[in-house]
C-alpha cells in the first residue's frame, strides 16, 4: 500500500469543522430535549391514559420504532414541503430527531413509570402532597433515575444518529464533511477526522449525563448508589 | 411528470427484496465476528478483553453513515474501490458485529456463576464448558434481545442509499424524482419497512415474555 496521508486540509478548514459539530451539537440538545419532553408526557399518557389514548401512544411508538430515521426525516423535509408547510433544513431535522426521540423516551419511561408501586402514590397521598407535586416528585424523578442509564445511551445514539440529517442538507458534521472531501479529495481522511470528532462528541455527552444525573438524583449523589 | 402507479408500487417492492438481502448480509456477517467478540469480551486474558471492548467502543460511538463513507468513498480512494453493495455490506457487519457482541456478552455473563464450577468439577475444558454448558444456556436468553437487533439492521440497511445502493430507500428517493410526490412515496416506504419490522417486534416481545416465565 503506498496511500499517502495527508491532513493538510485540516490547517485551512478546521474552523468548518468546528463549525459543524457545534451545530449538531445544537441540533441534538434542542431535539433530546424535545423528545424528552414529548416522550415523558406520552409515557405518562401509555402508564395512566384511558384505552384510546394509551392505543394512540402505542400506535406513534411503534409507527416511529419500526420505520428507519433516514425515512422519517424525507416525510418531514419533502413531504410536507410538498403539502405546502416549508420548513427550514435545520427545523426538519430538529421535529424528525424530537418525534423519534419521543418514541424511544416513551418506551423507556414506561418502564421507569410502571416500576413505581401504587403504595408509593398512596403514601405520597398521606403525606399531603399535591397531584402536581406527586407526579414530580413520587413518579417522574425516581421512575427517571431507575431508567436513567438506558435513557443517556438513547440520548448518545440519537446525537450520532443526527448525522443522517445531513442528507436534507442541514450543515452539520457530516454535511461539512461531505463538503470538505469533495473539494480536497481527501475522502479517507476527512472521514477518519469527522469520525474522531463523533468519538469526542459521544464521550462529552456521556460526560454531559452522568453530571446531570448527580444534579438530578440526590441520593446517588450522596451515597453514590442508584434506586 | 409522470403520475404515481402500479409499476412504482412493483419497482418500490423489488427494491425491498435488496433491503432484505442486505439485512440478512449484515445480519450474518454481524453474528460471525459478534461472536467471537463477545467471547474476547469474557476473556480470561486482560488484553484481548481490552481489544475487543476497544473495538465495541469505538464503533458504537461514531455514527453508521459514517463508517459507510468510510469504506466506500475512503477506501475507494486509497484504491479499494468497492461495489456499494460489499461496501454497505462490510460497514453493517462491522456495526451488527459491535451491537451484537455486547448483547451476547451479556447473555454469556448472564449465566450463573455455578455452572462455571460445576462444570469445572466435573473436568470439562474451557472449550466444552462453552459448547456443552455455557453457550446453550446462553443462547436462550440472547434470541430476545437479538431478534429485537434485527429491527435496527433493517432501518439501518436504509442508510446505504447515500452510497447510491438502490434498495428501498433510494427507490423511494428515485420514483420521487420522477413524479414528485414525496408525501406519498415515503409514506409508501415507511410503511413496507413497517412491515418488515413490526413482525421481528412483535416476536422480540412474545419470545421475552416467554424467558421471562418463574421470574
Amino acid at each position: 500500500m503506498n496511500y499517502q496521508f495527508d491532513f493538510s486540509f485540516l490547517a485551512e478548514r478546521w474552523p468548518d469543522f468546528v463549525a459543524g459539530a457545534w451545530l449538531t451539537i445544537q441540533l441534538t440538545v434542542v431535539s433530546i430535549a424535545l423528545g424528552f419532553l414529548l416522550g415523558t408526557v406520552c409515557a405518562m399518557g401509555r402508564a395512566y391514559g384511558g384505552p384510546v389514548l394509551r392505543r394512540v401512544v402505542g400506535f406513534y411508538v411503534e409507527l416511529i420504532r419500526n420505520t428507519p430515521l433516514l425515512v422519517q426525516i424525507f416525510v418531514v423535509y419533502f413531504g410536507l414541503s410538498s403539502l405546502g408547510l416549508k420548513l427550514s433544513a435545520e427545523t426538519s431535522a430538529v421535529i424528525a430527531l424530537a418525534v423519534n426521540m419521543g418514541a424511544y423516551t416513551t418506551e423507556i419511561m414506561r418502564a421507569g413509570i410502571v416500576s413505581i408501586q401504587r403504595t408509593q402514590l398512596e403514601a405520597a397521598d398521606c403525606l399531603g402532597l399535591t397531584r402536581l407535586q406527586a407526579i414530580v416528585h413520587v413518579v417522574l424523578l425516581p421512575a427517571m433515575e431507575r431508567v436513567y442509564p438506558a435513557l443517556s445511551s438513547q440520548f448518545v445514539l440519537l446525537m450520532l444518529a443526527s448525522s443522517i440529517t445531513s442528507q436534507i442538507s442541514a450543515e452539520e458534521l457530516t454535511a461539512t464533511a461531505n463538503n470538505v472531501q469533495s473539494d480536497t479529495y481527501r475522502s479517507f481522511e476527512v472521514y477518519i477526522v469527522v469520525a474522531v470528532v463523533y468519538l469526542a462528541l459521544s464521550a462529552l455527552y456521556r460526560a454531559a449525563f452522568w453530571a446531570i444525573g448527580l444534579g438530578l438524583f440526590a441520593r446517588k449523589r450522596r451515597l453514590g448508589t442508584s434506586l | 411528470m409522470i403520475q404515481l402507479n402500479a409499476n412504482h408500487l412493483v419497482y418500490l417492492l423489488e427494491a425491498a427484496k435488496w433491503t432484505v438481502l442486505l439485512s440478512l448480509i449484515a445480519f450474518a456477517g454481524g453474528a460471525l465476528v459478534g461472536l467471537p467478540l463477545a467471547l474476547l469480551r469474557v476473556s480470561k486474558i486482560r488484553l484481548l478483553r481490552l481489544l475487543a471492548s476497544g473495538y465495541i467502543q469505538l464503533i458504537q460511538g461514531t455514527p453508521l453513515l459514517i463508517l459507510l463513507f468510510l469504506s466506500y468513498f475512503g477506501l475507494g480512494i486509497m484504491g479499494y474501490k468497492l461495489v456499494p453493495i460489499v461496501a454497505a455490506g462490510l460497514s453493517l457487519t462491522l456495526y451488527a458485529a459491535a451491537f451484537l457482541g455486547e448483547i451476547w456478552r451479556g447473555c454469556i455473563e448472564a449465566v450463573p456463576k455455578t455452572q462455571w464450577e460445576a462444570s469445572d468439577c466435573l473436568g470439562l475444558n474451557r472449550f466444552q464448558q462453552y459448547v456443552y454448558v455455557v453457550l446453550p444456556q446462553s443462547l436462550r436468553l440472547a434470541i430476545p434481545p437479538t431478534v429485537g437487533f434485527m429491527v435496527q439492521i433493517v432501518k439501518n440497511t436504509s442508510l446505504a442509499s447515500v452510497i447510491g445502493f438502490v434498495e428501498l430507500a433510494r427507490a423511494g428517493q428515485i420514483v420521487n424524482n420522477s413524479t414528485f410526490e414525496p408525501f406519498a412515496i415515503f409514506t409508501i416506504v415507511g410503511a413496507i419497512y413497517f412491515v418488515l419490522c413490526y413482525p421481528l417486534s412483535l416476536a422480540a416481545r412474545a419470545l421475552e415474555r416467554k424467558t421471562n416465565v418463574g421470574r
